[in-house]
């Protein structure tokens, strides 16, 4: 089992246009370094210089939103569903 | 003709074409419509503004359609008046009230954003349109769908009240209530709207959508007879309304319309879910995300996306932020109706707590002129209310049971 990634739209360039990729890594940090060396360039849209996720970004890990975990420390595990989604207006 | 050149990111700059696409491919920032200023200067006059109909079109030239206009021809406008007895009663000056609870058709503030959104929805040619919505917007969207022909498909947490539900029923579109908060409704759109190519305004239109709110600010400076307030209260869920309404008076400045101006934008949230607030108040870099529990649930977002750009506005026009109980926004939304005649809806019971709140901390003096911000009607959650008015008198239908009464 791995961890299963949704890849939103603008990134999708990256993946073959693929809105789903399997992954690994222990964190949420670690799961974008390892993205980031099958599609060279995500980790750059996804952080910023300093390594963190850039604000207009959410992540969840099981439909919670990573910041109400520990971040981009977050942990994971097999089985695992990320989704990373812009941020979204009002309404 | 259009004004509107292209996409803009917020964060880095880069252009875009205009398509319906929101967010920047480098880094998310989100995108914002750039217009010809120079273009609009020489055409858009105040004379030509008073001389069309009164609506938000009005103001076409600073919106951003590439044709003539297609929904949402009788929205906006609605009236700016001086509240005289809720003045008398916080003891200021003077009030202004802007009151979108009477927008046309569905009585708030999304009746603009959404006859921008589905005008641009034609002529990007999409059959279906969509949102994710905390009521409002549902109400809006359902009802232009119909009007304008589109399929209609809506998504709202489930707990919305019953009136905003029928609301949005009663056009018969395809109402989606999602069993979460509106957080959990905007993540799930968000994968929605990747996956089906449909219209939805605050996702792949929110740039186009977004600039509708500019014109409640451009009408409160026709109103006031073309000049900017000196101090405006906006709620907040999102915190889009108050960017635009503040790149609206900027834009009246660029082409000339008014001179500078120095508005003091003050921003209102309920204290259930006021993560823009607290962020302003802890002076933070850092909007954290909440999970909201508030009888406001117009204003309902957890995780607003517009925060950070409010809190810059706040901070460098000399605005507060402050924060309504459940107890204080039901006090505010009585207090509107008693001293003005208006029934306003949670949102609005907001402001006017908050702005009573703001003049007793001086925040706001007392003799300076202060427009609140009214986005909606309070027949639509009359539950916020229920028990809480004065008791219906029941008497026999004779003259000595009336009696006893008075």
């Amino acid at each position: 089992m791995a961890i299963k990634v949704r890849i939103p739209t603008p990134l999708q360039k990256l993946t073959d246009k693929k809105a789903e990729v399997k992954c690994s890594g222990k964190t949420v940090i670690e799961l974008i370094a390892i993205l980031d060396k099958k599609y060279p360039g995500i980790k750059e849209r996804l952080c910023d210089e300093k390594g963190n996720i850039r604000r207009f970004i959410n992540i969840f890990v099981n439909e919670q939103d990573i910041r109400f975990l520990k971040g981009k420390n977050s942990k994971l595990k097999d089985g695992d569903d990320v989704s990373i989604i812009p941020a979204i207006a009002g309404g | 003709m259009s004004f509107a050149k292209s996409l803009k990111c917020r964060e880095c700059g880069r252009i875009y074409e205009k398509k319906p696409i929101y967010v920047c491919e480098y880094c998310f920032g989100p995108l914002e419509v750039v217009y010809d200023y120079k273009k609009i200067k020489k055409v858009l006059t105040k004379e030509r503004i008073i001389a069309r109909k009164e609506n938000l079109w009005r103001y076409k030239e600073l919106l951003p359609v590439d044709h003539e206009p297609t929904v949402g021809l009788n929205s906006g406008f609605t009236p700016l008046f001086e509240a005289k007895n809720l003045s008398k009663k916080l003891n200021c000056k003077k009030i202004f009230i802007k009151d979108d609870s009477v927008n046309h058709p569905t009585l708030s503030f999304k009746d603009r954003v959404v006859a921008v959104a589905l005008s641009k929805a034609k002529e990007f040619g999409f059959k279906t349109v969509a949102c994710a919505s905390t009521g409002n917007l549902a109400n809006s969207v359902s009802s232009h769908s119909k009007s304008a022909g589109f399929n209609c498909y809506v998504f709202i947490p489930a707990d919305l009240e019953k009136s905003k539900i029928i609301s949005s029923l009663i056009y018969g579109v395809n109402l989606v209530a999602i069993e979460g908060n509106y957080d959990d409704v905007n993540r799930l759109c968000g994968e929605i709207a990747s996956k089906y190519k449909w219209a939805f305004v605050n996702i792949n239109l929110r740039p186009y959508y977004a600039e509708g709110s500019k014109t409640y600010g451009f009408e409160i400076i026709e109103q006031l007879g073309w000049r900017a307030p000196q101090n405006i209260i906006i709620p907040a869920a999102s915190g889009s309304l108050l960017t635009k309404v503040y790149k609206g008076i900027k834009e009246f400045e660029q082409i000339g319309l008014i001179k500078k101006s120095n508005t003091k934008f003050h921003i209102a949230q309920a204290s259930g879910c006021s993560p823009i607030v607290t962020a302003f108040k802890k002076k933070s870099e850092i909007i954290k995300p909440i999970k909201p529990n508030t009888i406001a649930k117009s204003l309902a977002i957890g995780n607003p996306a517009d925060g950070f750009y409010a809190i810059d506005i706040i901070r460098k026009t000399n605005g507060y932020g402050e924060v309504a109980t459940n107890d204080e926004i039901v006090e505010g939304i009585k207090l509107l109706a008693e001293t003005e005649g208006i029934f306003t809806e949670t949102a609005g019971g907001v402001v006017v707590a908050v702005c009573k709140k703001l003049v007793e901390q001086r925040k706001i003096k007392r003799n300076e002129e202060i427009v609140i911000s009214i986005t909606g009607n309070g027949l639509k959650t009359q539950e916020a209310v229920e028990g809480k008015t004065s008791k219906l008198i029941k008497i026999k239908p004779n003259i000595q049971s009336f009696e006893k009464i008075l």
